[in-house]
């Protein structure tokens, strides 16, 4: 737990590509797919310091899907890394028939997550792939919140879980703050800071914008639970439950579409366990744009800002009962 | 080294199984009361010839390391590889009538997840078969495997771009380990292939991506035999336009495309069994 402190901006793609190497020098059996935009996906350090694991299919996300299938069904343990958008969404029949129904273990590295890619433009910002990933029968789904904690998630869909697991990240260099030290528990919410008042559950990226909400909140008096949601599937209602009876309030804070993501995980367990009020941060049902990564947040709503104001909101409404 | 299962070279032997792989597939089907028909039948000659002549495989040990890989990509015609699998000793025949029932390991499009020994592969969703080939063949390739993988297409399959995805890669990494078989009975739901979606020429797109390309009578045993044997020492992925009739050993039935996804009633199935066991005419109407 915290005070959080940034070791310096690194882009979670980086997180994934270390994690990625490390896996490899361990496992004679990891083997990763390039579609092509492997230096921008966090791949190229496997590919060169092992050549002959790395398997180039280019611009072709539909087959590689295929294929690292029958790599997993043939016990290798196939990465295949592209932008969240190619990944979740073009070949998500792919994923569904061939890597869920069959539940190989292949593990899918979803680049380019959010608004914060920036100038590139809506094309290329993945917000849609969590809703199409997180419904797929047999699927893990790790959103990791720092370039740290994207290499011990790598390392863990690798060497601990079965079956497949997708992994979203990010591109721009973004606050890296956790502690290096600290195993990463798949499934497990991550309490990041204690709090009564209310609960912000956030994951990616946007966890430092809820660290950072969470420490205005508490100049006014307001302290805010904070719980880093890394793992989106299977998500740890537990905890959840928890949080919600003992704050009574839930912000939940994600660079995706309100619709379909962590937001809406959290809800189907909310309203079946203990209903208290919610409110969403998220990308509200639109595309993005081309821009500056952290203006692009703001103008979207996915900023520390927005999520005091959404806090403040709720803790008062939570008040007036 | 593990004996691989009693494979055959005699033609009538092997004739007489592909019948009896049909008879089941009229039986199964019948009783199942859903699914498709004239695709399985068509293919009943491809499917003995590799388990019952072709494949290094042996139905007592279905995870044997060393065994060929089949992949069946058009999941539809299932009831020819549960037909087959079940007279190749992995499962008793009887347990064909369970075919698309609750709770069977026959499911309707193959699925892995019920547990059905000698099935490689849940699919059904079109297009992606080939892909998996692909990737179990990289995968023979980095482990100096010498085992083949063959991938059973279907031709109106082939309209997914996926394949060519496939294709393309097949030959890029020169994958002479890899063998398509493309069903090639000219039809699919919606009419002859060449209405629906032109396929030809089909030979020079298999040619242009790099492969290999043979073709043979699909309902032909000593062609298919021939042809199999032929492309074993391939440099290269290869694929055989096997040309099958939908339907076949079913004169009435014989290249129509309204069988492809219908199923016999009770009285068309005695008839076509009869048919299936060399009962004349005038027999049966007796
Ligand atoms: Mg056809």
């Amino acid at each position: 737990m915290g005070p959080f402190k940034n070791r310096g901006n690194k882009a979670t793609k980086a997180g994934f590509g270390e994690g990625l190497l490390e896996a490899g020098k361990r496992n004679p059996d990891v083997v990763a797919i390039g579609a092509d935009i492997t230096s921008s996906v966090g791949v190229n350090l496997f590919a060169d310091a092992f050549p002959d694991r790395f398997i180039s299919l280019g611009i072709a996300e539909q087959n590689c899907m295929g294929v690292a299938t029958g790599l997993a069904l043939e016990g290798k343990i196939p990465v295949f890394s592209t932008y969240g958008v190619f990944a979740a969404l073009r070949a998500a029949d792919q994923i569904r028939v061939s890597v869920c129904y069959n539940n190989v273990h292949v593990i899918i590295g979803g680049a380019h997550a959010g608004v914060s890619v920036g100038p590139d433009g809506a094309t290329h910002q993945a917000l849609e792939d969590l809703a199409i990933i997180r419904v797929m029968p047999n699927m893990t789904v790790f959103s990791p919140c720092d370039a740290t904690q994207t290499r011990w998630a790598v390392f863990t869909a690798i060497e601990k879980c079965k079956g497949p697991v997708y992994i979203r990240f990010g591109r721009e260099a973004m606050p890296d703050f956790t502690n290096p030290d600290e195993v990463f528990c798949p499934g497990k919410a991550q309490l990041m800071i204690p709090g009564d008042d209310l609960t912000i559950c956030a994951t990616g990226h946007l966890v430092w914008e809820a660290i950072m909400a969470a420490g205005q909140l508490s100049e006014l008096g307001i302290h805010a639970r904070v719980l880093n949601i890394h793992t989106i599937k299977p998500i740890d209602s537990k905890t959840i439950i928890e949080a919600a009876q003992e704050t009574g309030a839930i912000v939940t804070a994600e660079e995706h579409q309100i619709i379909g993501g962590l937001g809406s995980a959290i809800a189907e367990i909310i309203v079946q366990h203990n209903p208290v009020p919610m409110a969403f941060i998220g990308m509200n049902d639109r595309f993005g744009e081309s821009g500056p990564p952290l203006e692009l947040m703001k103008k979207f709503g996915m900023s520390a800002e927005n999520i005091v104001s959404e806090s403040l909101r709720l803790v008062k409404e939570k008040k007036e009962g | 080294m593990i004996v691989s299962h009693k494979q055959t070279k005699d033609v009538k032997y092997l004739r007489e199984i592909a019948t009896e792989i049909r008879k089941s597939i009229v039986q199964s089907l019948t009783e199942a009361g859903s699914g498709h028909l004239g695709g399985p039948l068509g293919l009943a000659d491809v499917f003995t010839a590799l388990y019952f002549s072709i494949l290094r495989h042996d139905p007592s040990i279905p995870q044997w390391a060393g065994r060929d890989r089949l992949i069946l990509s058009i999941g539809h015609v299932a009831p020819v590889l549960y037909a087959t699998l079940a007279h190749a000793g992995y499962f008793p025949v009887q347990e064909l009538l369970t075919l698309r029932k609750l709770g069977s390991r026959l499911q309707g499009h193959p699925g892995r997840d019920h547990g059905l020994p000698g099935l490689e592969l849940s699919a059904g969703s079109l297009g992606q078969g080939l892909s998996v080939g692909l990737g179990m063949a990289i995968s023979a390739r980095l482990n100096h495997q010498t085992h083949k993988i063959y991938v059973i297409t279907g031709d109106g399959e082939l309209q997914e771009g996926s394949n060519w995805e496939s294709a393309m890669a097949a030959a890029h990494h020169r994958l002479d380990n890899l063998i398509a078989v493309v069903d090639r009975n000219g039809v699919q739901i919606d009419g002859r292939t060449e209405d629906v979606m032109q396929l030809e020429p089909l030979e020079e797109k298999w040619k242009s991506f790099g492969w290999q390309v043979e073709s043979c009578d699909g309902n032909n045993m000593v062609q298919l035999l021939e042809v199999f044997e032929k492309v074993q020492d391939a440099q290269k992925p290869t694929v055989i336009l096997a040309h099958t009739r939908m339907g076949k050993g079913i004169k009435s039935i014989e290249g129509d495309y309204h069988w492809h996804g219908k199923v016999p009633n009770a009285d068309q199935s005695v008839d076509f069994l009869r048919e299936l066991s060399g009962i004349p005419v005038d027999m049966r109407q007796a």
